[in-house]
């Protein structure tokens, strides 16, 4: 038994030792995401482009879905095989990487570089910092509280644009019987949640908000106007078509972009698809923050560069996150991404209306809401999404049994 | 020792396997278990909680769910392919011209991944551009086939596209069976005047149990780990309507984050699977022993 171990381990030490080499021997880097579309490749291609321009090699794993490329990563760093860099959300997907000390600190690159002093917002620095040192670098902000409005629907139905949720309920019957559908949902849970999301944040505003998502606050959940928000979000679902099940969010956006619905809310990614369609914002389409408060939600994407018992490889990853928070490397990525930069020095007249409108918004501390997955985990906002989903579905949930499932999530600790 | 001793060659060449199942098999389950008791989320980590991840997982309405389902579509599955299947055998065993087309024709859907059953089905029960639409567009404009977005139909719908699927494999099985039977019965069962119906369902059926058997335990093991037919075809929607198991216990392990309670999942898992095969195994292995001396 002994000579077959020893087989084995023979076949193996010569390949773990051209891993080794094959990573420390120049700037090789290896980069696990999950931007495959056409627009997101592009903008990805940036990044490998600026790399290789410093001499560096990047080795592109691209996984279809973040799920999966998560997984991927969280898989490969306890494997022993990590990547030298790879996604993660602008939330607490990572900390569990932190708090176990998987993760290389970027300290000495970003107080080198001066990181705290140009991030923007401020919001963007607590999510990477854990006692004092930057674990992540923060490289877009993608925000999810839109309306996208095809504008000759309205105009055909013969109603104004809305400016509100409710605005929205009451013409939507109008727009029905003019025959188009009023609201393009794809009905997958983080699509519903997200509406849910919104609806809830220009019902309630933002500091109501975080009085449920941060603070866990049950009396400010029980004082009667959550239930209100469920109502309307019962509403809105008398406007959705029944093909809704299962619909991919882009197949949703098209819905709006061809003319059959009249209105998708859905997060500045959809952007891309009205561009792609060569639609142009403002005159075709327009994008409406509902509510009377205006907010512009923190997410995006951050980068995160898992330690490797290869020393040679910490210099690649510090050269790395160096490279992108470059101001020119992140007004070439934001802008073929169509998203916002992290920074406010970074050149950004190729933005369209509705991206300028965004731009605006971001630079006012007050406009900026935070989102459920930036104070709980994946556990936390999935069970919430989970109750959110079956009462859209679920014609029989009542909005007091969706409370007190609601109210058990919150106070589950989770 | 001479329980040891006894085929010792046959023994020693059975033991790479022995140990792989002993490490991977029972190991893995040992660590499962231990891991469901910790609060484990994106990294395994050996913080005891006790068995709060099974309350949790009992207390869960989407469990409720996902084990209502694996039953639903564990008995129609299994009733469908095999009736469907059996039929299809005996229509093709009545000497038909072209068989061997109608044969391949019948098999090809178990060729397909189920990946790629998803997707058809998919489109096909899809009420905005499916088979509804078409019969809308064709006139029949009471034509109604929501199964697929309604929330108490969608796991019938998931069986459809299983039957679809697995029936043809059942019917090869069957006809194999079919084909073994000797001339000389069928000879003296139309000598005694047994009507063809009858014939099939109380004499020919008995006698081809060992293929009905091996229906019956393929097909069980696929309705075990339905999860990509699942998947493709409804992502466990609308809502959760159609979520099992399985999905179940994939989406605390990745999406979610939630390794505890993923682990405490498949423990159940496990134990639901234990005791469905236990008495099966016993009847088999002990009690067959025994008939057998």
């Amino acid at each position: 038994m002994k000579k077959f171990f020893s087989i084995i381990l023979t076949l193996f030490i010569p390949l773990s030792f051209t891993n080794a080499s094959k990573a420390g021997g120049h700037m090789e880097a290896e980069v696990i995401h999950w931007w495959v579309s056409g627009g997101e490749q592009a903008a990805i291609s940036k990044f490998a482009e600026a790399w290789k321009d410093m001499g560096g090699t990047w080795i592109d794993t691209a996984i279809t879905g973040g799920d999966n490329a998560r997984g991927t990563t969280v898989n490969r760093i306890i494997g022993g095989n990590p990547p030298t860099a790879a996604q993660f959300n602008i939330s607490k997907q990572f900390v569990d990487l932190v708090e176990q000390g998987q993760l290389q600190s970027l300290e000495e690159v970003a107080s080198a570089e001066g990181w705290r002093d140009f991030i923007y917002p401020p919001e963007l620095i607590e999510t990477c910092e854990f006692e004092g040192e930057f674990y992540c670098v923060p490289v877009n902000i993608h925000s999810a509280q839109w309306m996208w409005i095809n504008n000759e629907v309205f105009e055909k139905a013969g109603v104004p644009k809305p400016n509100t949720i409710q605005d929205f309920i009451a013409v939507a019957p109008q727009i029905q019987d003019a025959g188009f559908i009023p609201l393009a949902l794809g009905g997958q849970p983080w699509q519903e949640g997200l509406m849910f999301d919104v609806v809830a944040s220009s019902t309630l505003g933002f500091p109501h908000m975080a009085k449920l998502y941060r603070d866990k606050d049950v009396e400010a959940f029980r004082d009667g106007k959550m239930e209100m928000v469920l109502q309307t979000y019962r509403d809105l679902n008398k406007f959705i078509d029944e093909g809704a099940p299962g619909r991919l969010w882009n197949d949703a956006t098209a819905m709006v972009v061809e003319g059959k619905a009249a209105m998708q809310i859905m997060g500045d990614w959809a952007r891309g698809e009205f561009a792609v369609a060569g639609k142009e914002a403002k005159v075709d389409y327009d994008c409406v923050i509902p509510g009377k408060e205006k907010y512009v939600a923190l997410g995006g994407d951050v980068f995160v560069f898992p330690k490797n018992s290869d020393p040679k490889v910490k210099e690649i990853q510090l050269k790395m996150a160096s490279m992108m928070v470059n101001p020119t490397v992140q007004a070439n990525f934001n802008n073929a991404k169509g998203s916002l930069p992290m920074r406010l020095d970074v050149d950004t007249s190729a933005a369209d209306a509705c991206m300028q409108m965004g731009l605006e918004l971001i630079q006012q501390p007050s406009a900026i809401m935070r989102e459920n997955d930036d104070w709980n985990s994946p556990a936390f906002t999935s069970a919430w999404e989970d109750i959110i989903s079956e009462f859209r579905n679920d014609p029989n949930y009542s909005v007091s049994a969706a409370m007190d499932d609601l109210e058990a999530v919150l106070t589950s600790g989770l | 020792m001479y329980f040891l001793t006894k085929n010792l060659a046959s023994k020693i060449s059975l033991l790479p396997m022995i140990i792989i199942s002993l490490t991977v098999f029972v190991g893995c389950i040992i660590y499962s278990f231990i891991y469901s008791l910790t609060g484990s989320k994106l990294i395994p980590a050996l913080n005891y909680v006790g068995f709060q991840q099974y309350e949790r997982l009992f207390k869960s309405r989407k469990w409720d769910v996902a084990v209502e389902n694996i039953f639903i579509y564990g008995f129609v599955f299994t009733i469908g392919c095999l009736v469907i299947g059996f039929l299809l055998a005996v229509l093709i065993d009545q000497k038909i011209r072209g068989e061997s087309l109608f044969r391949t024709i019948f098999l090809y859907p178990y060729a397909m991944s189920f990946v790629v059953t998803g997707l058809v089905w998919k489109w096909v029960l899809n009420p905005t551009f499916g088979l509804e639409h078409s019969m809308h567009l064709w006139g029949f404009d009471w034509f109604k086939l929501d199964w697929l977005v309604n929330r108490e139909l969608a796991i019938y719908a998931v069986c459809i596209a299983a039957v679809w699927q697995g029936a043809g494999f059942v019917m090869v099985l069957m006809l194999a069976g079919l084909r073994g039977i000797d001339e000389d019965i069928w000879k003296s069962l139309s000598i005694e005047g047994i009507p063809k119906w009858r014939s099939y369902l109380f004499v020919i059926l008995p006698m081809i149990r060992p293929m009905v058997v091996t229906s019956i335990v393929l097909i069980a093991a696929g309705v075990v780990k339905v999860y990509d037919l699942i998947l493709a075809l409804t992502s466990g929607g609308p809502g959760y309507a159609t979520t099992t198991p399985a999905m179940y216990v994939m989406e605390n392990f990745f999406s979610r984050a939630n390794l505890g309670q993923a682990f405490a999942a498949s423990i159940i898992m496990f134990i639901s699977v234990v005791c469905i095969l236990a008495p099966w195994a016993y009847y088999e292995f002990y009690f067959r022993n025994k008939e057998a001396k």
